[in-house]
């Protein structure tokens, strides 16, 4: 993974000279306090990882420890050739793409709406940051069980209120997990990451120069000819950090389809399908594999998303 | 969409006189009440959930939904003290978060130190690797880990974990930490050496003020994080070092009456990060945007 860090192409002027005193003390004195961080790191993530990649060469399935051996690419044939494999690909992207839209467009619809004083806005900001506090697990329990369950899940509940009040007695009760599932665990996730996006981008609304809108205004420019011309592009950045810092956790999100849907119903993301050929099937070879090209694969991704980064940090390039 | 009348209200000040001024006023009791709709719609799971955990098993299956039911602590009591106690998993997961922690700030101070006051070179890319290895899906590292731990018999051992939250976070950490060193004024370091502070007095009396918020912000994503991981708590442990969120996984296929005890359960499961969370909502956002947030 150090590469990508090296293909990055750093922001510009990233090293100034040495100031005062500094000059005079060597390299390694400046290393020093680095190094446990960096050691402890390439030890736990980097070796691991070199492991993986040793056993997606080889046979071997815990189930017949006799048969362990080279297998040459057979792994990664497997994989490739897997259906699960490619629905997990597309869950994974479908999942990622569903959640970090949705609750972009929503945190920053919200993020809009508390960018205003008004009666309470501290309590409805509060309000907000909740769904984010649950733990993740805890959070898709509850939409499981609590909110989705077909015969006593809050939604239907609600329906049956709804619908009591016109006189009906025979509400629709849909199954909703089994109906949509896909969408059940994203809205979930929606629920949980909108609180997030919505923080990030609030704390960049608050950055805007307001005598600048003023002048704005006050040149005639109607709303929406600010927020597109002025406030969107000063957004920019946030949203960028926002879609990147979601997508990071939502791509390796683990907890809402493990609880939710269990990886059925064409649920099974990518981190989900592993898991299982590891801890079900426990074929390490093929999970190693499969765990290879997903690390391969993010490691394109994450060039073109560090590159957007160390865009984001340009104005900031620290001393 | 209404997003269009959001901006700031400036208006106020607005030349053009009062029809626009009043129009204007109207919209904004509108917007203000929508704010409000949305912020009650998205906490609505979360009273739900309170709700539930203090109402009794037979009401909280009730469809259409008994709101106004009886409280109790019945789902409370049956939560710990029915079947395995919560409490040992409660406390691994206590034990886990905080000790990670602090060795994630043990760790990240200094490199923070060295890749903002006085940075190495091709200090970026130090920066970057951190963040790389946050990408790194951690499915691809689990099983290796979980072979090692076995045949070291690490396996079922909270001190496993410990390891890997520390790893887990310590790039964000380190992230955050440099943009918070990077805020300490450079002349104040430069009065500082000319004084001739050596390193402990300048990093106490000129450092710590400013980054200490900093840090503070740093150690609750961290314990957060920890608190809420579930894939390797799953995998590395088993009934000794097992962590909350393990625990409620018991709940994922539950049958009959069991509601109120779940909500019972994910209450007292979320309450610690709650409480931090609501306790620091300042410091979330800069924590949750790696320092690039102030």
């Amino acid at each position: 993974m150090t590469s990508v860090a090296e293909q990055t192409g750093t922001p510009a002027g990233t090293v100034e000279p040495p100031r005062g005193g500094a000059r005079r003390a060597s390299a390694w004195i400046r290393r020093a306090p680095l190094m446990p961080a960096l050691i402890f790191m390439i030890v736990v993530t980097q070796l691991p990882f070199v492991a993986t990649l040793v056993i997606s060469f080889m046979d071997w399935n815990a189930y017949y420890p006799d048969e362990v051996g080279f297998a040459g690419v057979d792994n990664f044939r497997r994989v490739f050739t897997d259906v699960n494999m490619r629905d997990a690909v597309w869950t994974t992207i479908l999942l990622t793409v569903g959640v970090v839209l949705i609750s972009l467009l929503l945190g920053l619809g919200i993020a809009l709406l508390l960018d205003r004083k008004f009666r309470g806005r501290g309590a409805v900001r509060t309000m907000m940051i909740a769904p984010f506090l649950v733990v993740p697990v805890a959070a898709a329990l509850l939409w499981k069980h609590a909110l989705y369950n077909p015969e006593y899940g809050l939604f239907n509940g609600a329906l049956t209120r709804i619908w009591g009040l016109f006189g009906s007695d025979n509400p629709p009760q849909p199954d909703w997990i089994s109906t949509m599932p896909l969408w059940a665990v994203i809205f979930a996730l929606v629920w949980q990451w909108t609180p997030f996006m919505m923080l990030i981008l609030l704390a960049g609304l608050q950055g805007r120069p307001l005598d600048v809108i003023e002048a704005a205004r006050i040149d005639g420019a109607n709303t929406w000819q600010i927020f597109r011309s002025m406030t969107l592009p000063h957004l920019r950045q946030y949203l960028e950090l926002g879609a990147l810092l979601g997508s990071i956790y939502i791509v390796q999100n683990f907890d809402a389809v493990f609880t939710i849907t269990s990886g059925g119903l064409g649920t099974a993301n990518l981190p989900y399908t592993i898991y299982q050929i590891f801890y079900q099937a426990h074929d390490y070879g093929r999970a190693s594999a499969a765990a290879v090209v997903v690390v391969a694969g993010t490691i394109i991704i994450a060039t073109f998303a560090l590159r957007t980064v160390s865009s984001l940090f340009r104005e900031d390039p620290g001393r | 969409m209404s997003i269009t009348d959001t901006a700031p209200v400036a208006a106020t000040r607005d030349e053009r006189g009062r029809p626009v001024k009043k129009r204007r006023e109207g919209a904004n009791v509108w917007l203000s009440l929508l704010a409000w709709v949305v912020g009650i719609l998205f906490v609505l799971p979360v009273v739900w959930m309170v709700l539930t955990s203090f109402h009794s098993e037979a009401n909280a299956a009730q469809n259409p939904p008994a709101v106004l039911a009886p409280l109790t602590l019945e789902g409370y009591r049956e939560f710990f003290s029915g079947g395995a106690s919560p409490w040992p998993p409660l406390l691994n997961s206590l034990t886990a978060s905080i000790i990670s922690t602090l060795f994630v700030l043990l760790l990240s101070f200094p490199a923070a130190y060295a890749l903002s006051i006085k940075p190495v070179k091709k200090w970026t890319d130090v920066l970057f690797f951190f963040l790389s290895t946050k990408m790194l899906p951690v499915v691809a590292g689990l099983l290796p880990l979980y072979l090692f731990a076995q045949n070291t018999g690490l396996l079922d051992n909270i001190w496993l974990l410990i390891v890997f939250y520390t790893a887990m976070n310590l790039p964000i950490a380190v992230w955050m930490m440099r943009s918070f060193l990077s805020e300490v004024p450079v002349e104040m370091l430069e009065a500082a050496a000319m004084d001739g502070a050596n390193l402990t007095k300048t990093l106490r009396s000129v450092i710590a003020p400013v980054v200490m918020p900093g840090i503070a912000a740093t150690a609750l994503i961290c314990f957060i994080f920890s608190w809420n991981e579930l894939l390797f708590a799953r995998v590395l442990t088993a009934t000794v070092a097992e962590t909350a969120p393990v625990f409620l996984t018991s709940f994922v296929t539950s049958q009959g009456l069991f509601l109120a005890q779940l909500c019972a359960a994910a209450f007292v499961v979320s309450l610690p990060v709650l409480v931090a969370g609501f306790a620091a909502q300042d410091k979330l956002v800069q924590g949750l945007s790696l320092g690039s947030v102030k």
